[in-house]
């Protein structure tokens, strides 16, 4: 066991907070005036800025810590989250990202984009500074900020304060350094300290882990010290008494709101605080303290380590492939039982069968991700697009409970931009041009992920003018794709935008029309055992629906014999098994009736050169993909089996018949068949057997 | 052509029907009795089977069908000699089917000719080079060029024609 790096710890902490403030910002954009999500962003930048001090990650803390105080006019009321504002925190929030990933980089940028978030701030404020300051107060106070909010525009004098602090009497034992916590306080302004040594018992009774000592502290400066003396005992505040007062005690008599506070209690914690006079230029979160407190971050950030853990993906994949070996050792005890005689032996492989395929859908279970997590980072993507291209998006998304493959999830977040952003570049036309057509000036893209049998159907799908037939053409042949006399169906020419080297763009934008990305993302979905299919309808839209595996690792398969090779075919594709009629062989048309349906049927015999001779009573296994459906022909149907999948080495994986291969129980080979292509293929002989009958 | 290294080849020599073969024993991992050989349908026949080593699914290939040999069904001397190969810069784990293995040996690299270019039976390309031991000739075969060749070719065999047709 190694320990993990802390700052790895912290990176990946704030990357779910920096996602968790993205979302909060492009909700506030839709939603402006909702009070949870200005604190739940306002509480993910207090925690990033918390923990990145801890973890000596200055840049950030101290840019974090201006972002916070401009987000803090909005959490008060003061400002509101325009459009505008949200389009300079996201940017300030990408910049948080790069100094996170990259702290050992100087980067430029910082100080603009705080600069440009003052600016919008103080641009929305300025209509409400006309409102009388009560109004703040109001709005604040709608907060259940319990104490008073001060608008002063006269700069406070430097007012000398006195903090008295005792620690939690654990704090010693997990780690806290006093002396540490006392030098940040002295950092802050002149003081002199004091210890308070009341409360040290008799030297027998001590116990070196506790700490007795009380603090005094009477620090001078300007500003009120509630804010800085919080983040000082930010991880410490469940237990600790503190106090801060004002120790001239000339207090201002004329606060508008003031409510002589005194000393609030709440057990254990005791935090006093007074009125006092803020200074409003500056914004610190002067109201915060007291109302921060039950939201402290370190409480915050321990909530949801009760219920997950984070697993390194690697382990999870070992975990997979030692789940895979035990159910191929299964499958052979399985097997040794079946052809013996011992009653136990048959016992126990049954209830290890039972175990392992429990174990098998668990671990699987584990791997498996809800879509919803890729899709709302897609968002981001969209918002960026509309205002780059100038063009009103709605965004859709559909079906985010839909559980993929961790693994997949990964490595479907690449091509799903590819295609969102083919469908916002070149699917949505521009507002003059919808106008013009008779549609809404906002353009819609959908984003959807539905189950479908065993595979996973993600579909993107535009309003848009649709897909150029003729363009496409005429493009594919400028790039010598194609010969200008081959002839295509609309299927195969919708498909040409997969090519490589192809783009129909008329001018080369930044995000797309480089002719790179839509044959990245076909090979990426080959990749993962899927397909992608193109339907455009001109003027209306188009969409792209990808269909992918639920898995890469196991599946429930049923094995089937075709002369002397064994084959599995993914029992999830499988519908059902019928014989093959007899008396079909001479009559040249390879379609069974199943139920009034004309399903066509493969002779595996004949798509892999079998010479054996065949079984008298041929099996026929009807398999769908899809829309699909297909019937194989097989000699011998054996049974169901757990397969583990391998991958085909280079040198096989041309071979489209095949998707993989798997150990059997005797430890011989087997190879899966690929359900998808084969249907396919009948589909293709269905329609060629149409377009024939329609010649005849 | 890669150049040889100085010194001696540490070669694994085996016979491929009447000619021996040398493949350098650094590629070589291991070396298994004939287990049960799965046919791959319609993959080209210098790949025409897959082998479990030791819970890999492990392509199985037939030199001689590269060097145009017949090609008898196993008997009790023949072996499949596990390597390790770069096929498109991904490292794969590939059987070679032997004849007989003989044994791991020095080959001096000064008895190592280049391959003629002319009058051999063989494609030149596939022979990194030619070299004598005892009186007789070793083949060294370009293991990296035949596996690539064949990677990159592979054709869709013609059952495949016939279905996408």
């Amino acid at each position: 066991m190694s320990f993990p790096d802390p700052t790895e710890t912290f990176r990946q902490e704030a990357r779910e907070l920096l996602e968790q403030l993205e979302q909060g910002l492009l909700d506030l954009e839709q939603n402006p005036a909702n009070d949870d999500l200005i604190n739940s962003t306002f509480r993910a930048l207090h925690t990033i800025k918390g923990s990145g001090a801890m973890f000596g990650f200055t840049a950030v803390a101290n840019f974090v810590h201006e972002f916070e105080t401009a987000f803090d006019q909005v959490r008060k009321g003061q400002t509101v989250a325009t459009p505008a504002l949200i389009e300079v925190a996201l940017d300030a929030k990408d910049h948080i990202h790069k100094l996170i990933e990259q702290p050992d980089t100087k980067l430029a940028g910082g100080d603009a984009i705080l600069e440009a978030l003052r600016a919008v701030i103080d641009g929305t404020n300025a209509p409400a500074e006309a409102a009388p300051a009560a109004e703040g107060a109001v709005i604040a106070l709608d907060l259940d900020e319990p104490t008073p909010v001060a608008v002063e525009t006269a700069p406070a004098e430097p007012t000398t304060w006195r903090i008295r602090f005792r620690l939690p009497s654990d704090a010693l034992v997990y780690g806290t350094n006093p002396l540490l916590l006392l030098k940040e306080i002295t950092d802050l302004g002149p003081c002199v300290v004091t210890a308070l040594t009341d409360t040290i018992p008799n030297l027998e009774t001590i116990d070196p882990e506790v700490p007795y000592l009380g603090w005094q502290i009477d620090l001078t400066m300007a500003e009120d010290p509630h804010a800085a003396i919080d983040d000082v005992f930010m991880f410490l505040r469940d237990g600790m008494e503190l106090s801060i007062e004002p120790l001239t005690g000339a207090e201002p008599a004329a606060e508008p709101v003031a409510i002589p506070a005194p000393v609030v209690e709440a057990a254990p914690a005791i935090v006093a605080a007074t009125p006092k006079p803020a200074k409003a230029a500056k914004a610190k979160p002067a109201p915060a303290p007291v109302a921060e407190t039950p939201a402290a971050p370190p409480a915050d950030a321990k909530a949801p380590a009760a219920s997950s853990m984070r697993v390194d993906a690697e382990r999870l994949d070992e975990l997979m492939d030692r789940v895979g070996e035990l159910v191929i050792a299964q499958a052979r005890l399985t097997q040794i039982a079946a052809s013996s005689s011992d009653g136990n032996l048959k016992t126990i492989a049954e209830e290890l069968e039972r175990l392992s395929s429990g174990l098998r859908d668990t671990t699987m279970g584990i791997r498996m991700v809800p879509i919803g997590t890729l899709f709302s980072r897609f968002r981001r993507l969209i918002h960026d697009l509309s205002r780059d291209l100038d063009k009103d998006i709605e965004f859709i998304t559909t079906g985010e409970d839909t559980e993929l493959d961790k693994t997949m999830i990964e490595r479907l977040a690449d091509p799903l931009v590819h295609l969102i952003r083919n469908s916002v570049d070149h699917g949505l036309e521009s507002v003059e041009k919808r106008l013009a057509a008779g549609k809404t000036p906002k353009g819609t893209v959908r984003l959807s992920a539905v189950y479908a049998g065993a595979e996973v159907a993600i579909s993107v799908s535009d309003d848009g003018a649709g897909l150029n037939a003729e363009r496409i053409r005429a493009k594919a042949e400028e790039n010598g794709i194609i010969t200008a006399d081959q002839k295509l169906t609309d299927q195969e020419l919708n498909h040409l935008i997969f090519a490589p080297g192809f783009s129909t763009a008329k001018e080369v934008t930044s995000l797309s029309g480089r002719g790179v990305g839509m044959d990245v993302v076909k090979r990426t979905i080959d990749g993962l055992r899927g397909s992608i299919d193109v339907t455009t309808k001109a003027g209306q839209g188009s969409t792209m629906t990808l269909r992918l595996p639920l898995t890469l690792a196991i599946i429930d398969g049923m094995l089937v014999r075709v002369g002397n090779g064994r084959f599995t075919i993914p029992l999830s594709a499988v519908e059902e098994c019928v014989e093959l009629p007899e008396g079909i062989e001479g009559k040249g048309r390879n379609f069974l009736d199943i139920r009034g349906a004309l399903v066509p049927f493969l002779r595996l015999r004949e798509v892999f050169n079998t010479t054996t001779p065949p079984e008298p009573h041929q099996k026929v296994v009807i398999v769908s993909s899809g829309e699909g459906r297909v019937g194989l022909v097989v000699d011998q149907i054996i049974g169901n089996n757990q397969t583990v999948i391998k991958q085909l080495s280079k040198l096989h994986s041309p071979i489209k018949s095949f998707s993989g291969a798997t150990i059997l129980g005797d430890g011989t080979v087997a190879l899966i068949l690929d359900t998808a292509h084969l249907v396919a293929h009948g589909q293709s002989y269905v329609d060629r057997n149409k377009s024939e009958g329609k010649a005849a | 052509m890669k150049a040889f290294k100085a010194g001696p080849m540490k070669a694994l020599t085996m016979r491929l029907q009447d000619e021996l073969f040398a493949i350098e024993a650094e590629s070589v991992r291991e070396i298994l009795d004939l287990v049960p050989i799965t046919e791959v349908p319609n993959a080209p026949p210098f790949v025409g089977g897959l082998i479990n080593v030791r819970g890999r699914v492990v392509p199985l290939a037939d030199l001689r069908v590269m060097f145009g040999m017949d090609r008898p069904p196993p008997d009790k001397d023949t072996r499949i000699v596990v390597i390790e190969i770069e096929i498109d810069g991904e490292p794969t784990i590939a059987g070679v089917l032997a004849d007989k293995v003989h044994d791991v040996t020095d080959i001096e690299a000064a008895s190592i000719e280049e391959a003629p270019k002319v009058g051999m039976r063989w494609r030149a390309d596939f022979v990194r080079g030619i070299g004598k031991r005892n009186g007789g000739f070793i083949i060294i075969p370009d293991l990296g060029r035949i596996f690539e060749t064949q990677g990159a070719r592979t054709p869709p065999s013609t059952a495949e024609e016939r279905l996408a047709s």
